[in-house]
């Protein structure tokens, strides 16, 4: 037998329980509101449509494994970082058409992004690595490090071979060098993580030294 | 006392006869050492390019199976880095490479892409010899003798009518071996009317095997003389 009191309790708790939720419902409906009235969604500034430019790419072939420099205008953004990735879109775009003296399928959408960092000096410690997210817009004057952020479709596509993937790499570090002179290093990623080759050779855990990829023009690298 | 004596004059024989053994062995120096490493690349897990109808791994197994059998003929020592279909990790290779201490190191690879024969060489800069190396850079001391073996190599290919690519590259484990090493890359036989063999073509191996068989004939030559 339940006392009358425990019936009247409970019968009070459930009532509030209900008004609570109910209070609960109408309090997010208008916060939601709130925010929807203060965003602004028109557009407040023009998009800027970059001048093109000048860009020198050194384009690979496979026919006598050497890496040739080409003039190509396009254009070129302002910030360092989309810079590099303008130029390497180019690069792979050039490697995904058809007849290409260096067959890559991938296209320009193959580099996600190209961070741009203080180059690590010799002999510095740890504490003194570049942090990721350094403001990339921030002009640099000293020596660069490059790091180029690949998609994993293009590795995964990427032609397997020493001399393939040696070459790839080789003109994406002339490439970057070239436009970007104070780029001096630089590495890779696939995904966001660091991987052991690009397609089963040339090792990707390493710096590369981008001035030791620009060749003498039409030489072997 | 008796037995003592007996002791005595077994020793004093048995000195004699070390004496008499080492004077007999002959004067002339020993032949010296000359061992070849052989990695055949990729295995196991790791299948490599896909080279028409089979993998990369079995391709460079066979290749140095076919060149192990020639170097022997040729009373060349030979250690290999794998003889069956086996993952081998890239560290544990340079590891046999530099326990055998040898005096040519071969990797070989297989590619569609390009042409001919392609011969890479590490690319770090060239160092002196130290009495410890850093495990990474541990082949900088030997750049100098793997590029002058690649010569070698490419004037043994050319020679047998083998279009050759030098270049410098780094691949995992390359830098970590201590021993003149080259990179071999096989690739179909393209350009000239003539010329133009895929990588199936026994007839193009045959070559290839033989050609870089005389070049570590000959580089063995350079290497024992004083």
């Amino acid at each position: 037998m339940i006392p009358r009191y425990q019936k009247y309790l409970f019968t009070f708790l459930l009532v509030a329980s209900v008004l609570m939720g109910v209070g609960l419902w109408q309090l997010r409906e208008r916060a939601h509101q709130r925010m929807l009235a203060g965003e602004d969604s028109s557009p407040t500034s023009a998009p800027q449509v970059a001048a093109a430019e000048q860009a020198t790419l050194l384009v690979a072939s496979d026919d006598d494994s050497s890496l040739l420099t080409q003039t190509h205008s396009l254009p070129l953004p302002e910030d360092p970082g989309a810079r590099a990735r303008a130029v390497l879109g180019k690069l792979l775009d050039l490697y995904a058409a058809p007849n290409a003296a260096h067959p890559v399928p991938g296209g320009g959408n193959s580099v996600t992004q190209v961070f741009l960092l203080p180059a690590p000096q010799p002999g510095a410690s740890a504490s003194d690595k570049p942090k990721f997210g350094a403001p990339q817009s921030t002009p640099q004057t000293g020596p660069q490090l490059a790091v180029v952020n690949l998609t994993g479709s293009f590795a995964a596509s990427h032609p397997s071979g020493i001399e393939t993937e040696t070459l790839t790499i080789l003109s994406i570090c002339g490439t970057l060098h070239a436009n970007l002179p104070n780029v001096t290093q630089v590495r890779f990623l696939v995904n966001g993580v660091e991987r052991a080759t690009l397609a089963g050779h040339a090792d990707l855990t390493r710096t590369y030294m981008a001035a030791d990829a620009v060749p003498a023009e039409g030489t072997h690298p | 006392m008796r037995w003592t004596n007996w002791v005595l004059t077994a020793l004093v024989a048995g000195g004699l006869a070390g004496v008499q053994s080492v004077a007999q062995q002959p004067s002339a120096a020993p032949q010296p050492r000359f061992v070849v490493v052989l990695d055949a690349a990729h295995g196991g897990d790791d299948t490599g390019g896909r080279l028409g109808s089979q993998y990369e791994k079995n391709f460079t197994l066979a290749l140095s199976v076919r060149l192990r059998s020639l170097l022997a003929a040729r009373g060349i020592q030979v250690v290999t880095t794998r003889e069956s279909d086996a993952t081998v990790e890239p560290n544990r290779r340079a590891e046999i490479a530099n326990h055998a201490q040898a005096q040519a190191c071969l990797i070989l690879h297989a590619s569609e892409s390009g042409s001919g024969l392609h011969l890479y060489t590490s690319s770090l800069t060239p160092a002196q010899p130290t009495r410890f190396v850093a495990w990474k850079t541990a082949q900088a001391a030997w750049v100098t003798r793997s590029l002058a073996l690649a010569g070698v190599l490419n004037s043994n290919l050319l020679h047998s009518g083998i279009s050759v690519t030098l270049g410098r590259t780094t691949l995992p484990g390359l830098d970590s071996m201590t021993c003149p090493e080259v990179a071999v890359e096989i690739a179909p036989e393209r350009g000239s009317s003539h010329k133009n063999s895929g990588l199936d073509s026994k007839d193009y191996q045959s070559r290839v095997v033989s050609a870089l068989a005389s070049a570590l004939v000959e580089w063995r030559t350079e290497a024992t003389q004083p």
